[in-house]
């Protein structure tokens, strides 16, 4: 099941429609948890999956489902892990990378393990960036800048955090 | 020395052994960065996952190693997990322990694994009880009227 954080008292002035929303997705409910309080302090409206199947969904590319013009979902960043069951995060990357409609979303792929074979193959699949878990607030600082609006910067913030 | 000085003096004293002996990393400390007044029992909350979590996973990988065949994949699978969650709020020795447990599903070695599933018990069991005594003396500190010390 998707979940979206509603924490509107991290908002830090910006209203709903001006927040980035970044897709996360993660079998560890501690992560999760982890990643959900870390991008919300850098101002970002967050949705959770627990498992590609579940993204995929959210994002309109489930099985029997027509695609979602993304402009209806606004997801700014996808950020997720590589190693679930089921569908890799390298599996849901390449699948968001093969939608005309989604392919401009940026995807950042997060691991425990750092294999440079691992990181190349999701780096050459279209991933903007890899990162090493676990991850701390200056690593999610620093995603800000992917999230653009679909082209349009937000209103040039940077998050400042802390 | 008045009460709160006194639990303030005992939280430090043992949130610095709590690392110095290597129970917690810097991991932790970036989990107490992340807590404030919108969320004033973050900590608390991701640590209750942890613990949630963990004890289903301790009782996963009794089972699978108890199997007639073991299917070592999935006890990796499982300690992997263990592995990331333990690092992910720094709870560094039960981390250690897992890394080592790897070593012995990859050489799918029963005896190596029975006894790193006992080690990563132990460790576990060790760093919950130091918590709920952190957690604990946290509470006596607010109870007193004190804020917790923010450590360097």
């Amino acid at each position: 099941m998707a979940s979206s954080s509603s924490s509107s008292s991290s908002s830090k002035g910006l209203d709903e429609e001006e927040r980035p929303h970044v897709l996360a997705v993660d079998d560890s409910l501690v992560d999760r948890k982890l990643i959900e309080r870390l991008l919300t302090n850098c101002a970002c409206k967050v949705t959770t999956a627990e498992n590609g199947q579940r993204a995929l969904e959210f994002l309109g590319l489930g099985d029997g489902q027509h695609t979602v013009d993304n402009s209806d979902l606004k997801v700014n960043l996808i950020i997720t892990d590589y190693c679930m069951p089921g569908m890799t995060g390298y599996e849901l990357l390449k699948k968001v990378k093969e939608s005309s409609n989604l392919r401009e979303i940026p995807v950042v792929i997060v691991s425990s393990e750092n294999v440079p074979t691992r990181i190349n193959k999701c780096l050459e699949e279209g991933a903007q960036e890899f990162m090493l878990k676990p991850l701390k607030q200056s690593d999610v600082k620093k995603l800000r800048y992917y999230m653009m609006r679909l082209g349009q910067p937000c209103n040039g913030m940077l998050c400042m955090g802390r | 020395m008045d009460v709160v000085s006194q639990l303030q003096k005992q939280f430090v004293d043992y949130s610095t052994s709590l690392y110095r002996e290597g129970f917690l990393d810097d991991q932790f400390v970036q989990l107490q960065k992340l807590q404030d007044e919108s969320n004033p029992d973050f900590v608390v909350e991701v640590v209750s996952l942890f613990f949630e979590d963990s004890e289903k996973l301790i009782n996963n990988l009794a089972s699978a190693l108890q199997q007639q065949i073991v299917d070592y994949k999935q006890v990796d699978a499982h300690v992997h997990q263990f592995k990331g969650s333990s690092s992910s709020i720094g709870a560094q020795r039960v981390k250690n322990a897992c890394v080592a447990f790897r070593a012995h599903c990859d050489g799918r070695n029963l005896e190596g694994c029975m006894r790193c599933l006992q080690q990563v018990k132990f460790e576990y069991s060790l760093v919950k009880s130091k918590l709920e005594t952190l957690f604990k003396l946290e509470q006596q500190i607010l109870a007193a009227g004190g804020s917790i010390p923010v450590l360097a």
